[in-house]
C-alpha cells in the first residue's frame, strides 16, 4: 500500500508537468482555435536557454524566472512575426505553420546546443531527500514540482478571472469582433496568449530536466503526446480540465509503470500508445473532454 | 455646424465583391438617423465601414477627426458605441463582464456607468451572474444596448435592432433609444428592416439601393413617399 501512495505522489509530479504544457495549449487553442504542435519543442528551446545562463554562473533560482521571462517575450515576437501574418486564415494553415514552427525549432536546438546529453540542473534544484509520512516516503522534489505548478496555475486563474487584462484575453478568445468593438487591442492579446503559454510550457520543459534527467533536444516530444492527451480529456477549451486531466494521466501511467509485471506485458513500452488511445477514444465518444462546456445559446 | 458623422463618397469591397458603391450621408449632433433598405443594400455594411470592420475607400469623419480606415479599437476610443448585429455579445461570460468589458476604455471605472445603465435596464442587477447566451433573445440585445452604454459613447450604431424580437420588446428598446437621445443627447445611426418603426423613430432617413443612397430626407416626408411606402411599408 505505501508503495501505492508513493507511486501517486510521483504521477502527480510528473502529471503536473503534462498539465502545465497541456494548459500552455489550451490557452493558445482557446483563444485562436488552433493547436499548437510546437510548444514542446518551445519548451526545450527554453530550457537549453536556462542551461547556457547556469553555465554562464547564474544561480538556478536565478536563471528559472529570467528563462520564464526569455519565453514570455519569446512567445510574443514569434505570434508577431510568424503567426501574425495568417491570422485569419484557415485553421489548416495556421496549424501547418505551428509543424513547421516545431521542426524549426527542433532543428535550431541541435544546431545551437548539439545534440548532447547534459544533466541539468548541475545541481538538483529540489532537495533530493523524502520525508516519511506514516511509512510513506514523499519525495520533496515531487513536492517541490507540484507547489510550483499549483501556484502557477493559481496565479494564472487569478490574471484570468479577477483582472481586467485577463477579462480582455477572455473577451478576445471568445467573440473577437465584439472584443474590438469595445476598444480591446485583440492582436495584442493573441500575442500576449502566446507569451503565456510559452512561459508555462518553459516551466514544463525546465520540470522535464530535472525530473527526468538528461537534458537534450528530444525530451518534450513524448511529454507533449501526453499532454496533448490531457488537454484532450479535458475538453482543450479548459484550463481545469488541462490540469485534472494532466494529474489523471501521470497518476494512471505511473501506477502502469508500477504494476506492469503482474500483467504480464511490459506496459512501460506502451505509455506512448496508451495516451494515443486515450486521445482517439475521446475524441470519437466524448469530443467536449470531460470539462469542455457545451455553451448554452439562444438565437 | 459641422455634423457629428460624415461619410463622403464610402465603397466598400468582401474580396471581390463591392458592397457599397459611394454612400454619403451625415449625422448631426443629438440626432436620430435611421437607414432603410433590403437584404444586401449595403445597411450593415455602411456601420461596418464606420467601425473599420471592413476594407473601405472614401472619406468618414468623426467630430471633425478624419477616422477613415481607422481599426475599430480606435473607433470606439473616441467615442463611438457599435451594437452589431445579432446582438454582439459574449454569449459565454456573465451579464456583469459584458459590462465591465463595454467599460472597457473608461478609466473612470465601472461604477458610474453601472449605475446609469440601471436606470434604463433595472433587471441587470439580479441577472448579474448568469452567463449571456442564457438570457431570452430580447434580454441580449438590451444587455448589448448596455454594454454599449458603459462607455459613454456621443454616437450609437445600431444594426438591425429589431431582428427576431417581439413587437413588444423591439417597443421597449425603441423607447429606451428615444429617452437616450433626449435626456442624453446621444446621436443614433441605426439601420432596421422594420422601415415604420425606423422612420417614426428618427428624425432624418436615408434608403439604401444595391450600396447607394437611392432617396434621403426627413423621416416623416419618407414615410409619405409613395415608392418608400410600396417597396418597404407595404402599404
Amino acid at each position: 500500500m505505501a508503495e501505492f501512495f508513493q507511486q501517486v505522489v510521483a504521477g502527480l509530479a510528473s502529471g503536473s508537468i503534462y498539465a502545465l504544457l497541456a494548459l500552455a495549449i489550451v490557452i493558445i487553442y482557446r483563444s485562436t482555435g488552433v493547436v499548437n504542435f510546437a510548444q514542446g519543442e518551445m519548451a526545450t528551446f527554453t530550457t537549453f536557454i536556462a542551461w547556457t545562463l547556469v553555465d554562464h554562473g547564474l544561480g538556478y533560482w536565478v536563471a528559472f524566472p529570467l528563462t520564464l521571462l526569455i519565453a514570455f517575450a519569446g512567445g510574443i515576437a514569434l505570434e508577431r512575426t510568424i503567426i501574425r501574418p495568417v491570422e485569419g486564415k484557415p485553421v489548416v494553415t495556421v496549424v501547418i505553420l505551428t509543424i513547421g514552427l516545431f521542426i524549426m525549432l527542433g532543428g535550431l536546438t541541435n544546431w545551437i546546443w548539439k545534440a548532447e546529453v547534459r544533466s541539468f540542473p548541475p545541481n538538483r534544484p529540489f532537495p533530493t531527500d523524502a520525508w516519511d509520512v506514516g511509512g510513506v516516503a514523499i519525495s520533496k522534489q515531487d513536492v517541490g514540482i507540484l507547489l510550483v505548478t499549483f501556484g502557477l496555475v493559481g496565479g494564472l486563474w487569478a490574471l484570468f478571472q479577477l483582472t481586467k487584462l485577463g477579462l480582455a484575453l477572455r473577451a478576445s478568445a471568445v467573440n473577437p469582433t465584439a472584443s474590438r468593438l469595445v476598444g480591446i487591442r485583440v492582436g495584442w492579446m493573441l500575442a500576449l496568449g502566446w507569451g503565456l503559454a510559452a512561459a508555462i510550457g518553459a516551466v514544463a520543459g525546465l520540470f522535464t530536466a530535472a525530473a527526468s534527467p538528461p537534458l537534450e533536444p528530444n525530451m518534450m516530444r513524448p511529454i507533449l503526446i501526453y499532454a496533448f492527451a490531457a488537454a484532450v480529456v479535458g475538453g482543450l477549451t479548459s484550463p481545469v480540465g488541462a490540469v485534472v486531466g494532466g494529474l489523471a494521466i501521470g497518476v494512471t501511467l505511473n501506477l502502469v509503470a508500477t504494476y506492469d509485471e503482474h500483467l504480464h506485458i511490459e506496459l512501460d513500452r506502451v505509455r506512448l500508445p496508451i495516451a494515443l488511445l486515450l486521445i482517439l477514444t475521446v475524441l470519437l465518444v466524448r469530443p467536449a473532454g470531460l470539462f469542455g462546456k457545451t455553451v448554452l445559446r439562444r438565437v | 455646424m459641422a455634423p457629428l458623422l460624415e461619410l463622403q463618397d464610402v465603397e466598400a469591397r468582401y474580396g471581390p465583391v463591392q458592397a457599397l458603391h459611394g454612400v454619403s450621408l451625415t449625422v448631426g449632433e443629438g440626432e436620430i438617423v435611421a437607414v432603410l433598405g433590403g437584404n444586401g443594400a449595403g445597411k450593415t455594411t455602411t456601420l461596418r465601414a464606420i467601425s473599420g470592420l471592413v476594407t473601405m475607400s472614401g472619406e468618414v469623419r468623426f467630430a471633425g477627426k478624419r477616422i477613415t480606415r481607422a481599426a475599430p479599437e480606435r473607433v470606439a476610443r473616441i467615442g463611438i458605441a457599435h451594437v452589431p448585429e445579432g446582438r454582439g455579445i459574449f454569449q459565454e461570460l456573465s451579464v456583469r463582464e459584458n459590462l465591465r468589458l463595454g467599460a472597457y476604455l473608461r478609466r473612470d471605472g465601472f461604477d458610474e456607468g453601472y449605475e446609469r445603465a440601471r436606470a434604463y435596464f433595472p433587471w441587470l442587477e439580479e441577472r448579474r451572474d448568469q452567463q449571456a447566451g442564457t438570457l431570452s433573445g430580447g434580454e441580449q440585445q438590451m444587455l448589448a444596448l448596455a454594454r454599449a452604454l458603459m462607455s459613454r459613447p456621443r454616437l450609437l450604431l445600431l444594426d438591425e435592432p429589431s431582428l427576431g424580437l417581439a413587437p413588444i420588446v423591439v417597443r421597449e428598446l425603441f423607447e429606451i433609444v428615444g429617452q437616450l437621445n433626449e435626456k442624453d443627447g446621444l446621436a443614433v445611426l441605426v439601420v432596421e428592416q422594420n422601415a415604420k418603426l425606423a422612420l417614426r423613430s428618427s428624425s432624418r432617413a436615408y434608403v439604401l439601393e444595391v450600396g447607394r443612397v437611392a432617396l434621403e430626407g426627413p423621416s416623416a416626408e419618407l414615410a409619405e413617399n409613395e415608392s418608400v411606402r410600396n417597396s418597404y411599408l407595404g402599404y
